[in-house]
C-alpha cells in the first residue's frame, strides 16, 4: 500500500471494495479509481491502442492521456479515465487494451436537462472562481458557479495560508457564504463543456455515479445545464505541460502536479524513488511534498539557473537537485525502473519507480477559444493565452496565464483579495518541448501512440499548418483532445520546420471540453419522446383494429388494417377492392387545413394558386396547385369557399406547416396591405373520406337531413349539417375517383361519428382503409402526390395539369417562370404511367428508366436515363402491377416500350396515360 | 446558440427562427414585362456580401411574424432587427454593396 497517514481528504473510516482486472481491491470514499489503484500499487492500467505498449496513470484529472478503463459495473461504459471515475462500492473495471466497447444492454438511467438564466456564470471553483463568484454575489447579481471536480478549491492543496488560515478553511467559508445566498447556484461535479454565442454555456452535472447504490432511484444520472448568462467568468485553471523524451509513456511517469494532487487529495504516495524532471518552478513544491511524505526524490532541472527558494526548500527536505540536467529516456516494462538523464558531466542512470514531469503550464482557455476568443503565444510561459477581449467574457487566474497565487486571488476579488503568503522569487521557465533521443519512441500524444517521428513524417509530407499535422498524425484527437499534447505538437512542429511557434499557432479548441455521453445530450428525448408523435382522435380505434402504422412526418397514420394471416399486399388488395366495389372509410384527419379569412382573401388566393379562386362560388370546392416563383409545384389541395370572405384551404399532410409559413411570408412581407388572416385548423377538424359506390347510401342514412343526390349535392360542393346537434361539414371530394364524401367534424366528436359511419356502413361491408390503399387508388387515377411524384423540378404542365394553370389571371406566383424556354423544352420529364409487360413485376420506386434494348441487356455505362419510377403498386382493379413515372418527353411516347433495370435484369414496361382506372370519370358520381 | 431579438417578442433562442433570405428583394411590379434574364435574376440571384447583410427572418415557433435583420456574415452577429416597413436602426456599419463577392 502506498497510502500515507496524515494526508488526503478521503474518508479512511469507511472501506470500499472494488474489482480491477479481476483483482479485488479496497479504497475509501473520496478516492478516484486512479488514486485507489495507485494506493494498491497498481501502475499498469492497460496497453496502447496502436503499439500495445504498457500504459499507466499520467495525470490526476481530465488531462490524463493514458489511464483508460472500461467500467463493467454498475453500468458498462467504455473508455473512461481512471482519474475521473469516483470510487464506489462494488465497482468493477478493466484496464483498456486498445479500445473500449459499448454496452449491449440499453442504458436504464435517466438523463435530463435544465435551463438557467443568470447574471453571471463562473466556471471553475478554484481560488479565482470562488472569489469572482463571491464578488458578483456581493454585488447583488444572480450567480451560477460550476466546477468539474467533486469539491471546490481547485488545486489548492491545503498547505497554503489564505487570510492567515489554512486554505481549505478559507474555501469552506466562501462556499458557506455562497450557499447562504439564494441568488447563487453552486454546482460541483459539473463540467462546462461548451461555450456558445451570447453567454450560452452547456454544463454536464454528474448526479448519481458517486453515490453508488445509495443514489436515489429516480434521480437523473446526468443533467445538461443550459445556462444563459449576461457575463461569463472563465476561471478554469491551467494544465501542466509534459516534456517529450524517449520512452516517456511508461507506467509510473506522470505530471508533477498529479503526484502532488494524489498526495494531498487522496493520501497516496505514487512512488518511493522519485525523479522530477522540470523546466519551471512549480515542480519544486511537488518534489518537497513527496519527500516530506517519505519518498526519496531527485530533481532534474533543465535550467542552469535554479529558483533559490525552491532549491533551499528541496535541500531542507533532503531532495537532491541536478541543474542543467535533462531526462533522455527510461527503463522498465510494466513500470518505470530507472531514469536516463544527461547532466553537464555526462549521462547518468537514476533508479526510480516514479518519474514526474513538469514543462510549464498551459492556460485552460478552451471555453474562451470556443467562442472564437483569440489565443496568442506567450514566450515567457511557452503557452498560448487569451489575447484580446470578448464582450461579457472575462478570463481570470491561471486560465489567463496568471500562475502566482497572489495574482490569482487579485484576479478573482480585486481589492477584496485575501492575503496569502509571499510568493518566493522564482527563476524563468525554460521552454523545452523535447529532449534528444529516438524520435520514434518519443510520444507526443500518448493515447494515440503518436510520436515525434510521426510529426516529422507529416512535415516531410508537406504539412505546414498545425491543423494539418493534427489530422495527419491524429495528435489531439483522442478522448483528452490534446489537453497535454496540443501545445507540444505546435512547438515540435515549429522546431522541425524552423518556424516561430507564435506564428504556427495552435489547433482550435472545440466543444466538448471533456467527452459527453450521447445519452446526456439526448436527455429525455429518446424512444417515444425522441420526436413529438402526432396522433389523430381515432388512435385508440386504429390500435384496437390492429392497424399497421406508418410515419408521415410526425404523424402516425394507419397504413393498412390486416386481417389475421394477411400481409400488406393482401390487405391492400382487399381494401382497394372494397372501395371500388362497395364502400371504404379513411382517417384523413392529418390533412393540413388553413382557415383563410378577411375581405381580401379571394385576391390573396388568386395570387398564390395557379388557378382562379375568386370565381369559386360559396358552397363549392376547387382543386388548386401552389408553385414557388420558379414555377415548380410544391403543394396542392382543395379550396372550399365558406363565405364571401372566408375559405378553407387544405394542404398535403407534410405541407401543412410549410404552406402556412409560406402564405404568411407573402402576406407579411410582400402584401401587408391585404386584409387577410390565416389560422391553422388542422387539429381542430377531423376528416373521414367515405368512398365507393355505396358511400351515398351510408352518408344518406347517417345524415337523413341531407339530400345526397347528384343534383342536390354535386361533385366538388360542400354542405353543412348537424348530427345530434353537432356541426358536421360534408364535401363531395374524391381522391380515389369513386363517388365519395369527406366528412368533417370537430375532433372531439370524431370517434363517435366514425363509429356511426361504420355502423351504418356495416351492411354494405364498409371497410376501413389506410394510407397504402389511398395511395394505390389515387395512383390508378393518375393523381400525383406532391413530394413523391414530384421533387421540386416539376411544373403543373409536367404533371399533365395545364388545366389547373389559369390563362386569364395577369399574374400569380410562378406564372412568369412558365414562359421560360426550359419550360417548353419537349424533353422535359413528364408524368406518365408504366405497365410492366410481364404483368408480374412491381417496379421498385426510384428505379431508373432506359431505352428498350432488343437484346434485353444493359449496355456498358454511361446509359442515358429517361427518367425514374415515382410510385409503384399492385392494382386490384387492373389485376396487375403498375407505376407512375417521370419520363423524358413521356406524354408523346405513350405506347412506347422502355426498360427498367431491376436487380440487374431489364424489365420491359409500356408507357401509358396517367389515368388507368375509369378514364371517363364515370365513377365519381356513383 | 445566438439570441435573436424578435421585434415583437424580444430576445429568443435561435432555434425558434427560420431564415428567409435576403431582405428587400421586391416582387417585380410587372413580371410579364421582364426579360427571361431579368426574371431569373429576381428568382435565383441574391447578394452574398462579406459583412453586414440585410435579411428576412421569421419567428417561426413564436409569434410567426416576419421581420428584417442586419447580420454580419463574417461573425453571424445580428447588428439589428426591425419590423418590416419600420425604420432601419443605425448599426454603425452600413451594408456595403462593394463587398458583394463576384
Amino acid at each position: 500500500m502506498s497510502r500515507v497517514a496524515g494526508y488526503g481528504r478521503i474518508d479512511r473510516g469507511r472501506t470500499l471494495t472494488f474489482t480491477f482486472d479481476g483483482r479485488t481491491c479496497t479504497g475509501h470514499p473520496g478516492d478516484t479509481l486512479a488514486s485507489a489503484l495507485l494506493a494498491n500499487g497498481v501502475h499498469l492500467v492497460g496497453t496502447s491502442v496502436q503499439l500495445g505498449r504498457p500504459r499507466g496513470i499520467g495525470a490526476a484529472w481530465t488531462d490524463d492521456p493514458t489511464g483508460l478503463v472500461q467500467i463493467e459495473k454498475p453500468f458498462p461504459e467504455p473508455m473512461l479515465q481512471a482519474s475521473v471515475v469516483e470510487l464506489t462500492d462494488g465497482l468493477v473495471a478493466h484496464g483498456l487494451d486498445g479500445q473500449g466497447w459499448l454496452a449491449a444492454a440499453p442504458d436504464p438511467a435517466r438523463y435530463d436537462r435544465k435551463h438557467t438564466h443568470t447574471d453571471t456564470l463562473v466556471v471553475g471553483a478554484g481560488p479565482a472562481g470562488l472569489l469572482a463568484a463571491r464578488s458578483a454575489a456581493r454585488a447583488g447579481e444572480s450567480v451560477v458557479l460550476v466546477d468539474d471536480r467533486a469539491e471546490p478549491g481547485g488545486t489548492l492543496t491545503g498547505t497554503e495560508l489564505l487570510d492567515g488560515r489554512p486554505a481549505r478553511e478559507f474555501v469552506a467559508d466562501v462556499v458557506a457564504e455562497l450557499a447562504g445566498n439564494p441568488q447563487v447556484l453552486h454546482l460541483q461535479r459539473t463540467t462546462a463543456f461548451g461555450h456558445y454565442d451570447d453567454g450560452f454555456v452547456l454544463a454536464l452535472e454528474r448526479r448519481t455515479d458517486h453515490l453508488g447504490t445509495a443514489a436515489p432511484a429516480n434521480r437523473a444520472r446526468q443533467r445538461v445545464h443550459r445556462v444563459r448568462a449576461l457575463k461569463v467568468v472563465i476561471a478554469t485553471g491551467a494544465i501542466e505541460r509534459p516534456i517529450v523524451f524517449a520512452d516517456n509513456d511508461r507506467p509510473g511517469i506522470m505530471l508533477a502536479s498529479a503526484a502532488r494532487d494524489f498526495l494531498h487529495r487522496y493520501g497516496v504516495l505514487a512512488g518511493r524513488e522519485v525523479v522530477v524532471f522540470t523546466t519551471d518552478d512549480a515542480a519544486y513544491p511537488a518534489a518537497a511534498d513527496l519527500a516530506g511524505a517519505g519518498a526519496a526524490v531527485t530533481v532534474a532541472d533543465a535550467r542552469a539557473q535554479l529558483p533559490a527558494s525552491g532549491e533551499s526548500r528541496c535541500l531542507a527536505a533532503g531532495v537532491s537537485v541536478l541543474r542543467s540536467t535533462v531526462v533522455t529516456g527510461t527503463e522498465g516494462t510494466d513500470r518505470v525502473r530507472a531514469v536516463l538523464a544527461r547532466t553537464p558531466d555526462g549521462a547518468i542512470r537514476i533508479p526510480a519507480d516514479l518519474l514526474l514531469v513538469s514543462g510549464g503550464w498551459n492556460p485552460a482557455a478552451h471555453l474562451f477559444s470556443h467562442i472564437k476568443g483569440a489565443l496568442a503565444y506567450d514566450p515567457a510561459l511557452g503557452a498560448f493565452r487569451p489575447a484580446g477581449t470578448l464582450p461579457g467574457i472575462t478570463v481570470i487566474g491561471a486560465a489567463n496565464g496568471t500562475f502566482d497565487l497572489p495574482g490569482v486571488l487579485r484576479d478573482g476579488a480585486g481589492a477584496e483579495a485575501p492575503a496569502s503568503g509571499p510568493e518566493p522569487a522564482g527563476a524563468p521557465t525554460k521552454i523545452l518541448w523535447r529532449t534528444e533521443g529516438d524520435r520514434s519512441r518519443q510520444f507526443v500524444d500518448i493515447q494515440r501512440d503518436a510520436t515525434v517521428a510521426d510529426i516529422e513524417r507529416a512535415v516531410g509530407a508537406g504539412m505546414r499548418s498545425v491543423e494539418h499535422v493534427k489530422r495527419y498524425t491524429t495528435i489531439g484527437t483522442a478522448h483528452d483532445q490534446g489537453k497535454t499534447s496540443g501545445v507540444l505538437a505546435s512547438g515540435i512542429t515549429a522546431e522541425l520546420l524552423g518556424n516561430d511557434i507564435a506564428e504556427m499557432g495552435t489547433t482550435t479548441f472545440r466543444p466538448p471540453y471533456t467527452p459527453v455521453a450521447f445519452a446526456a445530450l439526448a436527455g429525455r428525448e429518446r424512444g417515444t419522446l425522441f420526436d413529438p408523435e402526432r396522433i389523430t382522435a381515432l388512435e385508440p380505434w386504429h390500435l384496437a383494429r390492429g392497424a399497421v402504422f406508418e410515419d408521415v412526418g410526425q404523424w402516425k397514420r394507419p397504413r393498412y388494417y390486416p386481417y389475421a394471416g394477411e400481409d400488406m399486399d393482401a390487405a391492400v388488395l382487399r381494401e382497394c377492392a372494397a372501395v371500388r366495389g362497395g364502400v371504404g372509410i379513411l382517417d384523413g384527419s392529418t390533412l393540413g387545413k388553413i382557415d383563410v379569412q378577411g375581405p381580401d382573401s379571394a385576391v390573396f388566393l388568386d395570387r398564390l394558386y395557379t388557378n382562379m379562386m375568386s370565381t369559386l362560388k360559396v358552397g363549392r370546392v376547387r382543386y388548386g396547385v401552389l408553385c414557388h416563383n420558379d414555377g415548380m409545384v410544391f403543394d396542392d389541395g382543395t379550396v372550399l369557399r365558406l363565405a364571401e370572405n372566408r375559405f378553407l384551404v387544405t394542404t398535403t399532410t407534410g405541407g401543412a406547416a410549410p404552406v402556412l409559413e409560406w402564405m404568411e411570408e407573402w402576406l407579411q412581407t410582400e402584401w401587408p396591405q391585404l386584409r387577410v388572416h390565416l389560422a391553422s385548423v388542422t387539429e381542430q377538424w377531423s376528416v373521414f373520406p367515405v368512398a365507393g359506390p355505396r358511400s351515398r347510401a351510408v352518408i344518406g342514412e347517417v345524415f337523413p337531413d341531407v339530400d345526397v343526390t347528384n343534383e342536390a349535392f354535386p361533385f366538388m360542393s360542400w354542405q353543412d349539417t348537424t348530427l345530434d346537434g353537432v356541426p358536421v361539414r360534408l364535401a363531395r371530394i374524391s381522391f380515389s375517383g369513386e363517388l365519395a364524401w369527406e366528412v368533417n367534424v370537430g375532433s372531439w366528436y370524431a370517434p363517435a361519428l366514425w363509429k356511426r359511419l361504420l355502423a351504418a356502413g356495416e351492411r354494405y361491408g364498409i371497410t376501413p382503409y389506410g394510407t397504402e390503399t389511398m395511395h394505390v387508388l389515387r395512383a390508378e387515377k393518375g393523381y400525383p402526390i406532391i413530394g413523391q411524384d414530384t421533387d421540386g423540378t416539376v411544373t403543373p404542365h409536367d404533371l399533365g395539369m395545364s388545366w389547373v394553370v389559369s390563362k386569364k389571371k395577369e399574374d400569380f406566383v410562378g406564372k412568369r417562370s412558365f414562359s421560360r424556354p426550359e419550360n417548353h423544352n419537349p424533353l422535359r420529364k413528364q408524368l406518365v404511367s408504366l405497365l410492366p409487360t410481364d404483368r408480374r413485376t412491381r417496379l421498385p420506386e426510384g428505379s431508373q428508366i432506359v431505352e428498350r434494348r432488343d437484346d434485353g441487356r444493359l449496355p456498358e455505362p454511361p446509359v442515358p436515363m429517361l427518367g425514374h419510377v415515382t410510385s409503384s403498386y399492385r392494382s386490384a382493379a387492373l389485376g396487375r402491377p403498375f407505376a407512375l413515372a417521370l419520363v423524358r418527353n413521356g406524354r408523346a411516347r405513350v405506347g412506347d416500350l422502355v426498360h427498367v433495370p431491376v436487380d440487374g435484369v431489364l424489365v420491359e414496361a409500356e408507357i401509358g396515360e396517367t389515368v388507368l382506372v375509369d378514364p371517363e370519370g364515370a365513377r365519381r358520381d356513383g | 446558440m445566438q439570441l435573436i431579438h424578435c421585434p415583437w417578442c424580444g430576445p429568443r433562442e435561435e432555434v425558434e427562427f427560420h431564415y428567409g433570405g435576403q431582405a428587400d428583394v421586391a416582387y417585380p411590379e410587372n413580371p410579364a414585362a421582364l426579360s427571361d434574364e431579368e426574371w431569373a435574376e429576381f428568382v435565383f440571384y441574391r447578394d452574398n456580401p462579406k459583412g453586414p447583410f440585410t435579411e428576412r427572418w421569421s419567428h417561426a415557433t413564436g409569434c410567426r411574424r416576419w421581420f428584417n435583420a442586419v447580420r454580419d456574415t463574417r461573425t453571424y452577429e445580428f447588428l439589428a432587427t426591425y419590423r418590416i416597413g419600420g425604420p432601419v436602426p443605425a448599426t454603425g456599419s452600413e451594408p456595403s454593396q462593394q463587398e458583394v463577392s463576384a
